[in-house]
């Protein structure tokens, strides 16, 4: 009994560990989920103990629970206290479990940043490599971001092993953090030229398997499929760099087509596609034909035509020497029966005959052909897809009809009553065809004496066109009752001796040119077409308000139908097309599928598709051999015939010019191949100056898309990596005014300093490295001299700097007011005096309890001279060399005057009619108005963006505008780190008279279910031209619940579940006399309250919304004169409570 | 690149799993179902790759897999043609022998490779997984830098006095005990009280 409690005890103390835990799972068989949830229960309390040897171990357990789908993502905390642990041993464990169970959306991984700096510095290298192991499987933009500078250092590390994982990882952090890239690459250049033994082991392995490669793909009775395998993939991918060593073995590849594992015969015909050239073309295909003749199963033969004709047109017929040969293979493929690519090689017969104007006689005769023998083709199977070659056949005999032996009998050919079995588009074009044969054979017959021929034509068309006229098609109706109408009459005037043939040719007169696919969107935009700007008027203010709300309803709509789609799973599917299939069986206007010709598609044998022998007496094929065989035959001995003579021919060259040229003598290279006949393939028109664009072939959504960057352009210098550097360095840091002493700004003159500390290195590489580079930087700067006074130069360098990453947003922002004040002073100068006047005569106007412009009038000529005065005044100054903020706030002083025009002639930007954008505060300078913005849905579970937009009513200039919330425990505004919990935010730029910008605020948020009012205070600095003064606007923020809520898809199904789940608290809402159209009504809940549509009928929707911590809102809205109720279900009462008050606040306004 | 690397045996239950790319624990799980669906049901003498399933990204993705007496050793890699193609063909080409060296470096490490060890080692597997393949990766195919790596990773770890340090160790003795025959023992014990309670001195 004692030991007994003493294991107990023992076995509290020192707690399972993974091999007992994984016993324990083996031991609880049947009721194994109960066994983990005691033991999930019991790693909670060992979570919460202090020591961190029971902390590592209850982690390593939590990982392997991981691995059978629980969701651990709650102990993430301990995890990065377990990271953190001092010893190796338990910090390999935190890492281990970080790296299975850490995302981007992990919150906690903002806290790693620093633990992870300190493992990559550790003088343990396993420390450092732990953390990099760890940190490839969960580096965040952020992450990327703050470590670049840090992983960049290890790249040189003494250790190769950390130097190679450091090499690897910067990988990853370029497509986190693509910034980073054009500043590392010089480094990573380095490395990777550097014969470093640790990394480079694996470009000498491509050599070394390539050769391995070929010798296990040819062992015959290899079992090892893997290797054949890989051997053909690692070809493919060898051929592209070194196409030549992987020709050679074209004998094994094709083998491969023998082999049983269809992975590996699709692998090997890859492999032929890259491997053909004009010599080797004909042999390929014809062994390929040989498979297709031997495959079983269609979907291997589909893929190998697919395969012949890709490889045959590949980049524009450039291996084909033989073109006749190539119909006649075209041919040969129309012999397969039952594939589902006759389309695919109609349209390469079309291709063809269309832009290799030599071969057209040739086939148009074996269009004939085909068109005589269509019924070979078509068999009882009509539904074939063979039968679309006929398309293309017809189409070819009626173009080229001149090269035509004899029109008449194709042209009966083409009207066979058969023909009426055929799919409408392939009649149509039978009866298009049929009217151009006619006239062929019309101009043929002209000006015989006897023109019974081309009576009897007509006569023929008379008698059988009746047939396509009652055509259930339209297309062939309305053709076909055409042509008849057209013959008839044509008819009449023969019987007249009138000579009609020329006007019937004219019918069809002027040949087709082929069009490139990317033609359209090539053609240049004219000069002067604007596609944005209005045409017309835009309507009027009033209608737009009401059409507003139907488009933005209208939107959401087909938003939902496609993501839908994209949802429905397999079953779902085939749900719904049984549910068709029952409507359509019932549905007197659909054509029942006639069963016989399912049965067809669904047999499995071959039993049932019923093998055509070509007849032997048809001239398609030459008996006992097929056609293309004869043109290799033929291409083979005109080559060696070409040979000997070349031979001769060289003979002669040698003894003529002696031994000089023995090099070039290969008599096998590609240009030795000339094409049997002389063909000029037409290339695709392209309309005149097309725009060359290449990147129309880009896929946008390529990950590696953010990695397009031009690594050879130099390094700008907002481009370095940000470093860390301690605040004492900082204070060192030229004095600043009252101004730049706010956060961003000092996040800029960080990122100035660690330049600095750059430049310095960088100048060390490049004392190493040529003279020359030197000479072209030394040029550089001669040219920036030169470009800009000297000081300037410091300045430009100075705002260069501040526009440095760590901000970037609010760094853009400044540098876009920074070049727009610029630009206005560039452009304005000259008018200066005249804006001045303008400002000061207009300004009382419009702004008439303007209580600081109250400037005396008599002043406008002094004003003038002060102005004068004061650029010269600003020149001395410039000569004194200034803090770029005193350049900045200078410009921003001119560009404020200049631009007073603007502010006066621009009228306030109406909002618009449905917006979420509220006024928040006014006052006579400035015009705040602003909107809750939700980011980061699931990611961010308590990040709320205010957008706020100020905007400059008076004609001074506002600068220096610091934004301020009084924090509420439950909401606080996010301030840069280190700043006070009081500290204002600076608003990233300034404001020049009449001009709105929009700034963003992030504020954390606890508690969502409340709405909540958030005091503040803006402060700005007015400055006019005499003084400046400070200012202060008190406003008021208030997050409503409805800002918590994110508009959210949701389908029916979910939705249901979700309401049956009885997870959900009801609530239920009234509103009375509402007078607008419902979906008018649903379409103000889904603006205002960011709530889908999840379906509707008549008078009532289902209306779903979540809020950023997850929180499901579900509405019921039923109308019925003019009263609305509302039954809402949310899983927390009071976040609903409150959402429906807000609701109902909406409704009451209009 | 790797996107996953997934060891499960012949009923599909999941051995050792390794997610270059984030997926939520159920979506793992699926994929692990899928997978398993689809490498059981083929031949063991037909080639061991296969396009991946829908859950992982479809053809895009390659299943490349070695059936080891009970287990599945699968890896999923990406095919996708871009302008680090040729990385990926490096990868890929060495992706054949990372399959041979990590299952040869379990034996070394292990001894004999074997289910049960890996059921046991889950921990000691990805810290070896860990030197082979990094975040995608493969990092190293040397084995015997491999190794070397390892086990001068253990010895810090011993040294360290190690997760399951002597007492533990004493520990985990004392609950592998029979319990059957702790009654026994108690037994014993009776007497054992007896018999120091018989010759006090």
């Amino acid at each position: 009994m004692a030991l007994k409690i003493v294991k107990g005890s023992i076995d509290r103390m020192f707690d399972k560990n993974l091999q007992d835990l994984v016993r324990g799972i083996r031991n609880h068989k049947e009721d194994e989920a109960k066994y983990i949830s005691t033991c999930i229960d019991e790693i909670k309390q060992e979570l919460k103990q202090d020591n961190i040897a029971v902390k590592a171990n209850a982690v390593c357990k939590l990982t392997y629970l991981q691995m059978l789908g629980y969701d651990v993502s709650w102990a993430a905390f301990n995890i990065v206290e377990v990271m953190s642990s001092s010893k190796f041993t338990y910090k390999r464990i935190g890492y281990l479990a970080a790296s299975q169970c850490f995302h981007e959306g992990t919150d906690v991984i903002m806290l790693t940043t620093n633990q992870i700096r300190k493992d990559l510095s550790s003088p343990n290298q396993y420390d450092t490599g732990v953390a990099l192991t760890g940190l490839s499987c969960f580096v965040t933009p952020d992450l990327a971001r703050d470590l670049a500078n840090d992983i960049m250092t290890l790249m040189s590390h003494t250790k190769p092993y950390i130097r190679k994982k450091a090499v690897l990882i910067m990988y990853k952090v370029f497509l986190k953090y693509p910034e980073s890239l054009r500043p590392a690459f010089p480094r990573l250049k380095e490395k990777l030229e550097d014969p470093d033994p640790g990394t480079d082991a694996e470009s000498h392995l491509v050599e070394l398997l390539h050769n391995r490669v070929v010798a296990l793909i040819s062992l015959r009775r290899c079992d090892f499929f893997a290797v054949k395998y890989l051997g053909l993939l690692a070809m493919s991918k060898i051929l592209k760099t070194h196409p030549k060593s992987v020709q050679s073995h074209k004998d094994l590849i094709l083998q491969c087509l023998d082999d049983k594992d269809e992975s590996i015969r699709l692998r090997a015909l890859d492999l032929l596609y890259g491997m053909v050239s004009k010599k080797n073309l004909m042999e390929i295909v014809k062994k390929l034909m040989l498979h297709v003749d031997k495959a079983e199963g269609t979907t291997y033969r589909d893929e190998l035509l697919t395969k012949i004709i890709d490889i045959c047109s590949q980049s524009n017929f450039q291996y084909i020497t033989n073109f006749e040969w190539y119909i006649s293979i075209l041919v040969e493929l129309t012999r397969l029966e039952g594939t589902r690519h006759g389309h695919l090689i109609a349209s390469q017969m079309l291709d063809v005959a269309i832009r290799v104007k030599a071969i057209r006689g040739f086939a148009v005769a074996q269009m004939a052909t085909l068109l005589d023998n269509a019924h070979l083709l078509t068999g009882n199977t009509q539904r074939n897809g063979i039968c679309e070659v006929l398309y293309a056949a017809a189409w070819i005999c009626g173009e080229f009809s001149e090269h035509l032996e004899d029109p008449m009998q194709t042209l009966e050919a083409m009207l066979r009553p058969k023909v009426a079995t055929l799919p409408g588009h392939i009649q149509a074009v039978y009866v298009q065809n049929a009217a151009k044969l006619f006239a062929t054979v019309l101009q043929k017959h002209e000006g015989e004496t006897e023109s019974q021929a081309a009576q009897e034509t007509s006569q023929l068309l008379i008698d059988r066109l009746p047939l396509f006229v009652q055509s259930a098609n339209l297309e062939v109706q309305e053709r076909a009752s055409c042509i008849l109408q057209l013959v008839k009459y044509i008819q009449k005037l023969q019987q007249k001796n009138v000579e009609v043939a020329e006007e019937v040719t004219a019918l069809f007169a002027g040949e087709l040119n082929p069009v490139a696919p990317k033609a359209q969107k090539k053609v240049p935009i004219p000069e002067g077409l604007d596609l944005d700007a209005w045409i017309n008027e835009p309507p009027s203010e009033s209608e737009s308000e009401d059409e507003k709300p139907k488009a933005v309803f209208a939107k959401e709509e087909p938003k939902h139908s496609r993501s839908r789609h994209t949802e429905v799973d397999e079953k779902e599917l085939a749900r719904r097309r049984e549910v068709r299939k029952q409507e359509q069986a019932n549905n007197p206007f659909y054509i029942k599928a006639s069963p016989s010709s399912q049965k067809v598609y669904d047999a499995p044998g071959v039993e049932h598709i019923p093998v055509v022998q070509i007849d032997l007496s048809v001239p398609l094929k030459v008996p006992g051999m097929p056609m293309s065989d004869q043109y290799l035959k033929l291409e083979e001995e005109r080559r060696q015939k070409e040979k000997a003579e070349r031979k001769k021919e060289k003979k002669k060259k040698r003894e003529k010019r002696g031994k000089e040229r023995k090099a070039d003598s290969g008599p096998e290279s590609e240009e030795d191949i000339a094409p049997a006949h002389q063909v000029d393939i037409v290339t695709e028109e392209m309309p005149e100056n097309a725009l060359p664009s290449d990147d129309d072939d880009k896929d946008p959504n390529d990950p590696h898309k953010a990695l397009d960057i031009d690594l050879d352009k130099p390094l700008a210098d907002s481009e370095k990596l940000p470093v860390r550097t301690h605040r004492p360095e900082l204070l060192k840091s030229p004095a600043e005014d009252r101004d730049s002493e706010s956060v961003p700004q000092e996040t800029k003159k960080k990122s100035g300093k660690e330049k600095k500390e750059k430049k310095k290195d960088k100048e060390k590489d490049r004392k190493r490295s040529k003279e020359e580079k030197k000479k072209k930087k030394k040029h550089k700067v001669e040219e920036e001299l030169l470009e800009s006074q000297p000081e300037e130069a410091v300045q430009s360098e100075e705002t260069k700097e501040a526009a440095a990453p760590p901000t970037s947003t609010s760094a853009e922002q400044e540098v876009c007011v920074l070049m727009c004040v610029c630009l206005q002073e560039v452009t304005a100068p000259s008018s200066a005096a005249a804006a001045v006047d303008t400002s000061s005569a207009t300004a009382p106007e419009s702004e008439p309890d303007e209580p600081k412009d109250t400037e005396p009038e008599d002043t406008k000529s002094s004003k003038h001279k002060k102005k004068k005065q004061k650029k010269e005044k600003e020149e001395k100054e410039k000569k004194k060399k200034k803090r770029h903020h005193h350049h900045h706030q200078h410009h921003g002083d001119a560009g404020g005057e200049d631009s007073v025009q603007n502010g006066t002639v621009e009228e306030e930007e109406p909002l618009p009619p449905m917006s979420n954008y509220s006024l928040l505060a006014e006052n006579s300078y400035i015009k705040m108005v602003s909107v809750y913005d939700i980011q980061g849905n699931h990611q961010d579970e308590s990040k709320v963006v205010v957008s706020v937009i100020f905007e400059n009513k008076s004609d001074s200039f506002l600068k220096s505008m610091e934004f301020n919330v009084l924090d509420s425990l439950n909401s606080k505004l996010q301030r840069p780190e280190g700043a006070g919990a009081h500290d204002s935010l600076t608003v990233p730029f300034q404001l020049p008279p009449g001009v709105s910008n929009e700034a963003r605020f992030v504020f954390s948020v606890q508690s969502i279910v409340m709405p909540q009012k958030l005091k503040g205070t803006l402060t700005f600095i007015v400055k006019s031209d005499e003084s400046s003064t400070h200012e202060k606007l008190d406003f008021k923020l208030h997050f409503t619940c409805t800002s918590y809520l994110i508009t959210t898809p949701c389908y029916s199904d979910a939705y249901a579940k979700l309401l049956e789940s009885g997870d959900l608290k009801g609530s239920s809402l009234r509103l009375e006399g509402i007078n607008m159209p419902f979906h008018h009504l649903l379409a103000r809940i889904c603006f205002h309250h960011h709530f889908s549509v999840v379906e509707r009928i008549d008078s009532c929707a289902s209306m779903y919304s979540r809020s950023i911590q997850g929180h499901h809102v579900c509405l019921l809205v039923k109308t019925s004169d003019q009263t609305v109720s509302i039954d809402a279900k949310c899983d927390e009462p009071s976040l609903l409570g409150n959402v429906l008050d807000e609701i109902k606040q909406t409704f009451s306004k209009c | 690149m790797i996107k996953a690397i997934l060891i499960f045996n012949n009923h599909g239950k999941p051995r050792l799993i390794r997610f270059y790319q984030y997926f939520a624990e159920d979506m793992q799980q699926q994929i692990i179902r899928e997978t398993f669906h689809l490498v059981s049901k083929r031949d063991d003498n037909v080639c061991n790759f296969l396009e991946g399933g829908s859950l992982i990204g479809g053809s895009d993705y390659k299943l490349i897999y070695r059936h080891y007496a009970t287990l599945y050793f699968v890896f999923c890699v990406d095919s996708s043609e871009s302008e680090l193609g040729i990385l990926d063909l490096i990868q890929l080409i060495c992706f054949f022998l990372c399959v041979c060296v990590f299952v040869e470096t379990l034996d070394k490490c292990f001894e004999n490779v074997c289910e049960l060890d890996l059921i046991f080692h889950m921990d000691k597997v990805h810290y070896i997984l860990q030197e082979v393949v990094m975040g995608g990766m493969v990092l190293e195919t040397n084995m015997n830098e491999i190794v070397a790596q390892v086990e001068l990773q253990n010895r810090m770890e011993k040294s360290e006095g190690g997760l399951s340090a002597a007492p533990a160790r004493a520990v985990s003795a004392v609950k592998n005990m029979n319990l059957p025959e702790i009654p026994r023992n108690i037994n014993i014990g009776d007497i054992n009280i007896k018999v120091p309670s018989l010759s006090p001195f």
